[in-house]
């Protein structure tokens, strides 16, 4: 029942983030609107969609990108796409379709040659995709240059594609990103289990029947395409941070899957969009830099602020632990010692407690107060009855946990992991628990 | 096409290998094995590190290449005799950090029988959850595994092979850094599988252990040295062919004098 709750919990907090994100979103319209005098034209509209289509694609492909370790594949293919848009260029000049299908195979090419250098050297995968990234690239400048010195106006803007510039784009681009994007998604959906599968634990799929190979090729396809479509807006250069930010801010607020995927898909369309947006503003403005500065933006806050992952969480998880310890032994210390002195509810002197351990003592001794559990006068602490209360109830825990640990097996009780600061009976039930306490080890103290 | 003749008196045997030889670049990592398992055998796969036992799993399971050999399960190749086999890898072989439950993960062991596009069920996480129960993590199956403590993950690894339900087990170091309770609770569900007339090859470090746990073994460093009922196989004398004289000196009698009735 509890596992039910923290289940729901976590579902929860994975909505809550997408309220927040739709609602940044929504609101960024009249925001831009003010701050900027930003006017929503047709053409700004059409630059806003393809770049929140754009995000949501290579957000959702990029999650696996994320979890594969595969962020410098994506940056070797996003670079190695430059070239194929020259010869596309040379060959079927400035149709985009044409310079898009040049950029896949460029890429593709660039992945073949990647593969086949690891398969017939001893080259590490770093160095090979690093070689193949800086000379598709190289090749990719240099062929630019070339055609830039051809007198044709058309080659116009080919640069773009560099740094991409979301002002270039038109409708039928979008309707393009689209169509495409959607058959990437569906390829997604359709290769789920095993893309799940294959990145989790190669090894066991290919012993199971899979086809790790077909697999691996089918999601590094699906990346190539995406990284293709995003040329245009993101650049070959700055690509990569489109695909791999938003699995990395959209990992740190969920523990599933199908909630990454999907966050990041979101967190993909929030940048692309809102980036694509600002660059509009002044087409000396790169599209490609401003989506990243959204996007990186997006990942410092969930680094820092999501729960469990993130750094002020976790900071804040262990001062409350530290605390949390510093008052348990505190109390476990002051019990003692009353005990020893006359009962339970005589006053124990400040000297002994902070000379027994200094610094968490007073920690524990201020959040003891806090709960109500001690009361100082001058002769010193002394334990109110529900400090009393507590310190047996820790003690007995503690016994239990001990008694747990020593008969378990024979009195044949389910094997749980050892959380001695955890109240046992909560993990084992009661019937368990009463058998425990027969066994219990008498202490001298009781 | 008829079967061969020789094939047939094979049936009995969970695991036949053939002349089995694997290099990584130009050095032999397994070479020339010969190794024959009978149906029903809870057995040890022991040998010095690089030795190759966890090559020598791999290279049965068509995992990796093999330069030369070939490989049967109750007289059949590997890609026929698939849904007979369970594979429990390495702990260490996966990021436990990756975005799923103990309960996905022992689904998982469930997608070969689906196939390809098939997506897993009520009826599947019903088993998983059952092989959850087996291995005593019933209560973790919502657990995000990189919340799991080494044995749990160990225990999460060994559902998930249980719900492949298959014939013949094979397990790369399941005991390695795993604490006692975990060792127990392992070893007690070997038993269990074996019991059922189940076998399993399981890759094991402890030389103490091996006459406890196992009633077949296989020693292995390169070749196989020796393999057959421990009582025969593991002897002092196979041990040092094995291990060099490292052994005598380190384990030597105790081994022998733990293993006595």
């Amino acid at each position: 029942m509890t596992r039910g709750m923290a289940v729901d919990r976590d579902d929860r907090r994975v909505w809550a983030i997408i309220g927040a994100v739709v609602v940044l979103g929504l609101l960024f319209i009249p925001l831009s609107q003010a701050l900027f005098g930003l006017r929503y034209t047709y053409t700004v509209r059409v630059v806003a969609l393809g770049g929140a289509v754009l995000g949501l694609i290579s957000g959702a492909l990029g999650s696996f990108a994320v979890l594969r370790r595969e962020s410098l594949l994506g940056d070797a293919l996003s670079h190695a796409a430059l070239p194929g848009v020259a010869v596309a260029f040379l060959l079927a000049g400035r149709e985009l379709s044409a310079l898009l299908i040049g950029a896949g195979a460029a890429s593709w090419l660039g992945l073949r040659f990647s593969a086949a250098l690891l398969a017939t050297t001893r080259i590490k995968r770093d160095a090979a995709l690093g070689i193949v990234l800086a000379s598709w690239f190289a090749a990719g400048i240099a062929l630019l240059a070339y055609i830039q010195s051809i007198p044709d106006a058309s080659q116009a803007g080919l640069d773009h594609f560099i740094f991409g510039q979301a002002a270039a784009i038109i409708e039928s681009d979008v309707r393009l990103v689209s169509g495409v994007g959607l058959v990437v998604l569906l390829a997604l959906a359709l290769f789920w289990k095993e893309f799940k599968l294959v990145t989790f634990d190669a090894e066991f799929a290919a012993a199971n029947g899979f086809r790790t190979g077909v697999v691996n090729t089918a999601l590094s396809t699906l990346i190539v395409i995406t990284i293709v479509l995003g040329l245009q807006l993101a650049g070959v250069i700055l690509m990569v941070g489109m695909l791999i930010a938003p699995g990395i801010a959209a990992r740190q607020w969920t523990r599933k899957l199908e909630q990454m995927v999907a966050l990041a898909a979101l967190f993909g369309a929030f940048a692309g969009g809102v980036g694509a947006v600002i660059s509009a503003l002044d087409s000396d403005i790169p599209t490609g830099p401003m989506i990243i500065v959204v996007a990186f933006v997006l990942v410092l806050m969930s680094l820092a602020f999501a729960p469990e992952r993130g750094l002020v969480w976790r900071r804040l998880r262990q001062r409350a632990n530290r605390r949390e310890f510093a008052a348990r032994n505190t109390l476990r210390d002051l019990h003692r010692y009353a005990l020893a002195h006359g009962g339970a509810d005589s006053p124990v002197p400040d000297e002994f407690i902070r000379g027994v351990a200094n610094r968490s003592a007073g920690l524990g001794l201020s959040e003891l107060r806090g709960d109500g559990f001690l009361t100082q006068s001058a002769e010193g602490w002394r334990l109110s009855q529900s400090g009393i209360e507590r310190a047996r109830r820790d003690q007995r825990n503690q016994r239990l946990w001990e008694a747990y640990r020593l008969h378990a097996h024979e009195l044949g009780l389910p094997n749980v992991a050892e959380e001695r600061e955890r109240d046992i009976a909560s993990i084992l039930g009661g019937e368990a628990v009463a058998r425990l306490e027969r066994r219990m080890p008498r202490s001298a103290d009781a | 096409m008829g079967v061969e003749p020789a094939m047939r008196t094979r049936n009995d045997l969970a695991l036949s290998i053939d002349d089995l030889t694997v290099a990584y670049h130009e050095k032999p990592a397994i070479w020339d094995i010969d190794l024959d398992v009978p149906a029903g055998v809870l057995m040890g796969v022991v040998g010095p590190n690089g030795a190759g036992k966890s090559t020598l799993i791999k290279a049965a399971l068509n995992l990796i290449p093999r330069a030369a050999g070939t490989v049967s399960f109750y007289g059949k190749p590997y890609e026929a005799a698939r849904s007979l086999v369970g594979y429990v890898p390495q702990r260490g072989s996966v990021d436990w950090d990756f975005p799923t439950s103990a309960l996905d993960v022992v689904t998982m062991g469930l997608y070969g029988k689906l196939g390809w596009f098939r997506r897993p069920g009520r009826a599947e996480r019903a088993l998983a959850l059952a092989a959850l129960d087996q291995v005593g993590l019933a209560d973790f199956a919502g657990r995000q595994i990189s919340q799991l403590s080494g044995g749990q993950q160990q225990r999460t690894f060994l559902a998930r092979a249980l719900v492949q339900d298959a014939q013949i087990y094979f397990m790369d170091e399941p005991f390695a850094a795993v604490d006692a309770v975990t060792e127990n609770a392992i070893v007690g569900i070997l038993r269990e599988l074996n019991q059922r007339g189940k076998t399993v090859l399981v890759v094991h470090h402890d030389l103490q252990t091996v006459r406890e746990y196992f009633d077949w073994v296989a020693l292995l460093n390169v070749e196989v040295i020796a393999a057959g009922p421990t009582a025969e196989a593991f002897t002092l004398e196979n041990l040092r062919k094995t291990y060099g004289g490292r052994v005598s000196s380190l384990h030597g009698g105790q081994l022998l004098a733990a293993g006595a009735p």
